[in-house]
């Protein structure tokens, strides 16, 4: 029976021009006239080994671009009840707040229309652009009385950390209408790859991007955002799953040490991350040994924390083998129907 | 379990602080507005020397980004890594249910009860005109 | 409840200590004078020691202890933590027992903006860790500081050091204006390789970038974890660029950068690695297993998992062999060898974590 619930696929632009007919008449000429095209991130170039998989690659289309492929290959293939759209493009990155606003509300139009329409079994999550909080909240507001939006959608990379009062418009948003915000990997650019500059590798960036998560994390926990906005989750969406153990032991450990910076903190990291923090779970990143993984789960301490899901197109793993061995069927049940209807209240209306 | 003369009440006024030593095991003796207290001068984390450490205020928030101060002089800072301490309890303050410096009862007594027994006066000289500090181990 | 008092605290008696991590510090900045030109002295009292930093005197992030120090290190007469040596013999070398200890010097040098004033500064810095401490104390080492922003200068102040005994590594900050990989550096690392000196590699340094891909933190508590990731992307970087393909016999000790991610980085890096490594085609076994080799790690601060024993999880996954003890005196967050493991540990476990790990690297006879 169809029943698992994928928490993050990737359907693609092909190219801005699909998503013209969706713009207002300014900026469906100014694409045009500026021969402006090309938004694909820098943290999936279309042909990197990342971006798709080799057997879901269709030669002269970039990844994730065929709804027909991804019905036979995501949903069918690994029997999706459910499975929520993380459109990755270009508005979320853009320098110009306008420009920003205009891609990604022309991007959940054409996801609405042209994906969520198509199939009863696809979800999807706002785009907003984070350059811009006003105006993601505005955007927010604009998509969520469509309840096949299940979340917000915010890159890991940003111009500043997600605790800074500057994002609270798009916290705030998310919180009045009940919706996760997901943070997804994916850099602006704005400020270098690490702490030491710029890499020379593609695969330097994508490794180091796990990192992003455990910054923003600290700042969500550090500038008190958790208590601002009580009822907020958040979902790490292919984050990266095994540095979570050893981040909480250093995080309790900062804390217990110098958590009179930020009184308000009060309980430990871990406490916060536990209740608020959800993960999809490729990738995983660990070896093939279910001795070794079921140890990295026992250190997670939580069944509900992990989301299940394939990173379509993105490659992640081989065949079937979406889930790495030494997860007990239980756990099973729990990342793939359980904790994804409890992280995201629209599937659960659905059902209902 | 006996009692141990340690100091004459004078030496430690309030808000002051002195390390003792009871059946060879330190002991912070701090006086808080007349109250005694005393903590196992090792933290139960690596063993830094609680009586060394910084004698502060308990730090509060309502809200985030708000700092409310309250307690002065009852929380106590290891000198390491900066684990908070409730004097009066030994309580920590991060995980109050689980970690805490372990606390012995302290006292103050007049000299001329001392004289009398039974306590341990090791190398205090007790006069009967003066106050004592005794530690029950 | 774990309690000190009922611990054994005989732990590491007879050990013989090797602490890989000691910070002395200048009773004053005038220490170095001695040491720099005319030139330098009215340079730096005029226009200060040019960085990254948005201070003309401090580093960012305001720590939460006076000097980063523990407040019981403070000698008496009020001189910096660290700075006396009389202080240091009775705080650290003689109550722990401790046979060899490396000092890192973390004062501002190697990273200034102005190559020529950085290459002046480490080098005073070298001499006055001579003068002020491994020639009065034989138990100490130094570590060659070099203004590593500038390959050339540092090669000549490795070749001016690496014949006295008193060096016995190359000190690296974990922050840099390019990750440590990128060939502008290799002339240090051909260098070390070839005199066989390991490269101390200490978490730190502000070198002009965000702490993060999202920006500035606003708080001591981000940073503290953020410099770890610093390290990461050194350990990233070396591997990725084929440092240790081209220099095999190079050994990196990475320092006070915490170390429950080695091995989960080595496994997301085997893991992408292996979809990407036409990216790196001069990589010749996956990135873990030059990391096994190559790397090695300082236990301070120690890791303290939740559950306590799941720390020889860690070691085992990292490697018994791989992991050196440090104290990281007089600094707050201090490891005292009696006590900071927060799990047991066998007879022979010790003896390879608190000295014989680190006597396979450095030269200390």
């Amino acid at each position: 029976m169809a029943e698992t619930i994928d928490c993050d696929i990737h359907p693609g632009v092909p190219t801005v021009k699909v998503l013209l007919p969706y713009m207002d008449a300014y900026w469906a000429d100014a694409f045009v006239q500026r021969g402006m095209d090309g938004f694909d991130l820098a943290s999936y170039p279309p042909g990197s080994p990342i971006a798709c998989r080799p057997d879901w690659r269709r030669a002269g289309q970039k990844p994730g671009t065929d709804l027909a492929q991804l019905q036979s290959a995501a949903l069918d293939a690994f029997g999706a009840r459910f499975a929520i759209c993380n459109p990755l493009y270009g508005g979320t990155v853009a320098v110009s707040e306008t420009m920003g606003a205009a891609i990604c509300s022309a991007l959940n139009d054409w996801i609405a229309a042209e994906w969520l329409n198509a199939d009863p079994r696809l979800r999807a999550s706002i785009v907003v652009p984070a350059q811009a909080p006003h105006l993601a909240a505005e955007e927010i507001d604009r998509k969520a009385p469509d309840r096949r939006f299940v979340q917000v959608l915010l890159p890991a990379g940003a111009e500043m950390l997600y605790g800074k009062s500057y994002y609270w418009p798009i916290f705030e948003a998310a919180q009045r209408h009940g919706l996760p915000v997901g943070i997804h990997a994916g850099l602006m650019y704005r400020h270098a790859p690490t702490s030491n500059g710029w890499p020379s590798f593609h695969l330097h960036d994508y490794v180091a991007g796990a990192q992003v998560f455990e910054d923003q994390l600290l700042s969500l926990i550090s500038e008190g955002t958790f208590l601002r906005y009580p009822g907020l989750r958040i979902v790490l969406l292919e984050s990266g799953v095994t540095w979570l153990p050893g981040f909480i032991w250093r995080a309790i450990k900062t804390w217990r040490g110098v958590r009179a910076e930020v009184p308000w903190v009060k309980r430990s990291p871990a406490a916060y991350i536990r209740e608020h923090v959800r993960l999809t779970m490729q990738p995983f990143d660990a070896p093939d040994d279910p001795a070794i993984v079921a140890q990295l789960l026992e250190e997670i301490g939580s069944d509900e924390m992990l989301l299940y899901a394939t990173d379509w197109p993105h490659w992640q793993f081989e065949g079937e083998r979406a889930v790495p061995p030494g997860f007990s069927p239980a756990l099973l049940r729990r990342i793939t129907v359980d904790n994804p209807l409890a992280t995201y209240p629209r599937l659960q209306e659905s059902i209902a | 379990m006996s009692r141990h003369v340690v100091a004459a009440a004078a030496e430690v006024p309030p808000g002051g602080r002195k390390l003792v030593m009871v059946r060879g095991r330190p002991i912070a003796v701090c006086n808080l507005g007349g109250a005694f207290f005393g903590l196992l001068n090792r933290c139960p984390h690596q063993g830094g020397s609680l009586c060394e450490g910084l004698v502060t205020h308990a730090v509060t928030a309502d809200r985030p980004g708000e700092y409310r101060m309250s307690r002065q002089g009852e929380i106590i800072r290891c000198p390491w890594h900066g684990w908070e301490f409730d004097i009066r309890t030994g309580q920590s303050w991060c995980e109050p249910d689980r970690i805490a410096a372990r606390q012995y009862p302290v006292s103050v007594a007049p000299g001329a009860d001392l004289v009398k027994g039974p306590y341990v006066a090791e190398t205090i000289p007790v006069s009967v005109e003066a106050d004592y500090i005794v530690v029950e181990m | 409840m774990s309690e000190v008092l009922e611990r054994p605290t005989d732990a590491t008696a007879k050990l013989r200590i090797i602490d890989s991590d000691i910070h002395p510090s200048l009773r004053a900045e005038s220490d170095l004078n001695p040491w720099l030109s005319e030139r330098w002295k009215k340079h730096i009292a005029e226009y200060g020691k040019l960085g990254h930093q948005p201070y003309a005197g401090r580093n960012t992030y305001p720590r939460f202890m006076p000097n980063t120090a523990r407040r019981d290190a403070w000698p008496p007469g009020g001189a910096p933590p660290g700075s006396n040596l009389d202080f240091m013999r009775a705080q650290l070398l003689d109550l722990y027992d401790i046979e060899h200890g490396i000092l890192e010097p973390l004062f501002p040098g190697n990273l200034l903006r102005n190559l020529e004033l950085s290459a002046a500064v480490c080098s005073a810095i070298n001499d006055w860790q001579v003068a002020a401490f491994t020639s009065q104390e034989k138990r100490l080492r130094a570590s060659i500081q070099i203004p590593f922003e500038d390959a050339r200068a540092s090669v000549a102040e490795i070749e001016k050091r690496v014949r006295q005994r008193d060096f016995a590594q190359v000190q690296l900050t974990s922050r840099s204006t390019e990750p440590l990989g990128r060939p502008k550096y290799w002339p240090i690392f051909e260098a070390a390789a070839h005199h066989n000196l390991p490269i101390g590699l200490h978490i730190g340094g502000e070198a002009g970038f965000a702490p993060s891909a999202s920006g500035w933190p606003s708080f001591y508590v981000e940073d503290h974890h953020g410099l770890t990731h610093s390290m990461q992307c050194q350990a990233t970087s070396l591997v990725l660029e084929g440092v240790f393909e081209r220099f095999p016999t190079l050994k990196v000790i990475m320092i006070e950068g915490g170390w429950s991610w080695l091995p989960i980085l080595g496994w997301r890096l085997d893991a992408h690695w292996r979809k990407m490594q036409s990216e790196v085609p001069h990589l010749k076994m996956p990135p873990s297993a030059y990391m096994k080799r190559n790397l090695w790690v300082s236990t301070q601060p120690m890791e303290e998992p939740e559950r306590p024993e799941d720390l020889r999880r860690t070691i085992d996954w990292i490697g018994w062999d791989r992991i050196l003890f440090a104290t990281d005196y007089p600094h707050w967050d201090f490891d005292d060898p009696r006590h900071a493991f927060p799990c047991a540990l066998t007879e022979a476990e010790k003896r390879m974590i608190f000295r014989s790990n680190a006597e396979a690297i450095y030269k200390l006879d």
